[in-house]
């Protein structure tokens, strides 16, 4: 490219493109457009928004990017969680749909004791938020030692909560299906007299704070540092094992908060049914977002973005009255291109720096 | 000539540990809950009939996790296979071999793409199978959404077939001699868990799946062909996945898109139990075997203690599952100081 170089404003403005276009964000801001564009296509009315009033008449904004915004919270917050534990660990934590049964069943129990239709709470609101934070830690931590102290895979590790975790969910309601008071609903749907729905807010809440951590403590350096090589983080003097274990709590945390949202959505739980398919959605989005599923890249940004273009996908297809069961074909094909393009063969195909190929064996480690 | 004297490998142990285990639950379920069936022989079997596909697609799997990969996509191919094959047997005239030859074809298909994914796009194992799991059952919706039943006078006809075992059997509360009864599908389990001993043992294309998955540089530095090796793994997992979701159908005889849900992580962890290592070049299909028959009979055992709430039999599944990881991974860690 740069052979060209007759005028010096020309390779500037190369230069530039090349800049943008080797940017973090680049493919999951362009692959968020497309779809939006897509969107706009397809459904003229997409972007207007507007104020309507619910069923109790307090106003409420109504629109398909209100829509988007408020479905995909569950799984930005999940997806923050899941780039963390994906940059040290250098694996995926597939339970948090589990997780979520758990804590939704917490939740259940703690608001509604044993009865199916309670009149009122049995417990302030703010009390069973922080149990079901608790036990989305717990679980979190659960993983976490097995994946920091036994040194187990993160996929194996979380399997075992991935199998057990609606079951337990179910056993922490006692087996009963209870439905909350309506003032519930508010934290998944709308505060009256107030127009935004309750779950961009906490999701705008949980972002902050992330970014907020990331930026005022050594979290993101440390998780990377343990990511790329945990030996050698050792001999800086990092402790990887509780690094790896911190990871895995925060995305108990977020778990917990992300259930909070789910249950209050409909003031009611099924374990078995809850967030289905959610985990791989999660792990879809910090792809997207341009992180290495291997370890060692904590893009946040990046993963949000990507949390956010798999709910415009959901909603442009539900537009075109796809079936639900059908969703995962289209999901299928974009993981493929989408992890296709980051691969280090398509890469040197594009790039011309390949004159000496390097003996790689297949996982993409290269041979001293 | 001195004979070299071997001491038990770690394979071996975890292998003894799995196999003592099924004993002993199975012995204890005789002694203690003789009375609600299982001093029957015929449970034994009922054992192999329920679970002859999972024992096939579990061997798929510890053949792909011995070379250190993975395949999450064999629930959704076998649920594939099952709705595919009963649209084509009910409306398009098929027979029983040409759907055997779809359901082969369609998990050899799910094995080749994937596999060239895997070994020469060097894609991550986990990702490619989770959007073949995702491609599988969303092609099942865009099929047929709902449930259905194969509708084959020939199909259900051999489907039904048994084996009567002789000088095998039970006598009922009437007094009656009655043959213990065998799928045609466990026979085929069987022959499959022997053939894929056999080619783990004694063929290069087998011992090179451990080197592979024991330490892939060496592997290479040796002369293996990594990228080739890690392939056939995957379309030797596809095989069996197509043989695995074809005697599925053949046991259940209906298909649906929530069908066999799960049914790679009972496969995961049955291979897990069995003793074989995720992180690769260890393991043994006998262990898987009884991999296989020992979650079956604690979720046997677990039903058969009577007890109201449906949750306990999936904790604990996990339990065992979290026993044996944590077991696994204290030998290993025993074995490098």
């Amino acid at each position: 490219m740069t052979r060209n170089n007759k005028k010096a404003d020309s390779s500037r403005v190369v230069s530039a493109f090349k800049a943008i276009i080797k940017h973090k964000l680049f493919i999951p801001i362009v692959f968020l457009v497309f779809l939006l564009l897509i969107n706009i296509f397809i459904k003229p009315g997409f972007l207007r928004i507007s104020l309507g009033s619910d069923s109790s008449g307090n106003p409420v904004l109504i629109g398909n990017l209100v829509n988007i915004l408020n479905n995909a919270t569950e799984l930005v917050i999940l997806a923050i969680g899941m780039t963390l534990v994906t940059a040290s660990s250098r694996g995926q934590d597939i339970s948090v749909g589990s997780t979520i049964a758990i804590v939704g069943g917490v939740i259940m129990r703690v608001l509604c004791g044993s009865e199916t239709q309670p009149v009122e709470l049995m417990a302030p609101i703010i009390i069973a938020f922080l149990l079901g934070c608790l036990a989305g830690m717990a679980c979190g931590a659960f993983n976490g030692i097995l994946v920091s102290k036994f040194n187990i895979q993160p996929m194996v590790a979380t399997l075992i909560l991935f199998t057990a975790g609606r079951s337990i969910g179910s056993m922490a309601m006692g087996g009963l299906k209870p439905k909350a008071v309506a003032s519930f609903g508010y934290y998944g749907n709308f505060i009256p007299g107030f127009p935004i729905p309750t779950p961009i807010l906490i999701t705008v809440i949980v972002v902050a704070i992330a970014f907020y951590m990331l930026k005022k403590t050594n979290l993101g350096l440390y998780t990377r540092a343990v990511g790329i090589n945990d030996k050698s983080s050792k001999l800086n003097g990092l402790n990887p094992a509780r690094i790896k274990l911190l990871s895995y709590v925060i995305m108990g945390l977020c778990v917990g908060i992300a259930g909070f949202v789910q249950s209050s959505r409909v003031q009611t739980v099924n374990p078995y049914t809850i967030v289905p398919g959610i985990e791989m959605d999660a792990i879809l989005a910090v792809a997207l977002g341009g992180n290495s599923l291997g370890g060692g890249t904590l893009n946040i940004a990046g993963s949000i973005i990507g949390a956010y273009t798999i709910q415009s996908l959901t909603s442009m297809l539900t537009t075109l009255n796809v079936n639900t069961n059908a969703l995962p074909v289209f999901k299928a094909v974009i993981i493929i291109i989408l992890v296709a393009i980051q691969t280090p063969t398509v890469k040197s195909f594009f790039s011309k720096k390949n004159r000496f190929p390097k003996l790689t064996t297949g996982s993409g480690k290269e041979v001293v | 000539m001195i004979k070299r004297k071997e001491s038990p490998t770690d394979t071996a142990f975890l292998l003894a540990i799995t196999i003592s285990m099924f004993i002993a639950f199975y012995v204890l379920s005789i002694i203690f809950l003789g009375d609600k069936g299982f001093n029957k022989i015929q449970m034994f079997f009922n054992l192999l009939n329920e679970n002859a596909a999972l024992i096939v697609i579990a061997c798929g799997l510890s053949i792909v996790m011995i070379t250190g990969s993975i395949d999450i996509s064999v629930g959704g191919s076998t649920a594939l296979i099952c709705t595919s094959c009963i649209v084509c047997l009910n409306n398009y005239g098929f027979n029983f071999f040409t759907a055997l030859i779809l359901a082969l074809g369609i998990g050899i298909t799910f094995g080749a793409i994937q596999g060239y994914l895997i070994a020469y796009m060097e894609m991550q194992p986990f990702i490619v199978t989770l959007a073949g799991m995702f491609l599988g059952r969303g092609l099942v919706a865009l099929i047929e959404v709902n449930q259905i039943q194969v509708n084959n006078k020939g199909f259900e006809l051999l489907s039904g077939a048994r084996i009567q075992i002789p000088f095998l059997g039970d006598i009922n509360k009437k007094g009656v001699f009655i043959q213990s009864k065998l799928e045609y599908g466990v026979l085929v389990a069987i022959i499959i868990v022997f053939v894929m001993f056999w080619l783990l043992r004694k063929t290069s294309l087998g011992r090179s799946f451990y080197a592979v998955g024991g330490n892939s540089q060496s592997a290479l530095m040796l002369g293996i062909n990594v990228k080739k090796t890690r392939f056939n793994a995957h379309l030797l997992c596809g095989l069996l996945a197509g043989i695995g979701g074809f005697l599925y159908l053949f046991h259940t005889r209906s298909g649906s898109v929530q069908q066999a849900t799960g049914l790679e992580m009972d496969a995961i962890a049955a291979s897990i139990i069995g003793g074989t290592l995720l992180t690769g070049g260890v393991g043994n299909i006998f262990g898987t075997l009884f991999g296989v028959l020992t979650s079956g009979i604690v979720l046997l055992i677990v039903t058969a203690i009577g007890s109201q709430d449906p949750w306990w039999p999936q904790i604990t599944r996990a339990a065992m599952l979290c026993f044996f990881i944590v077991l696994q991974s204290v030998i290993c860690s025993r074995k490098k100081k």
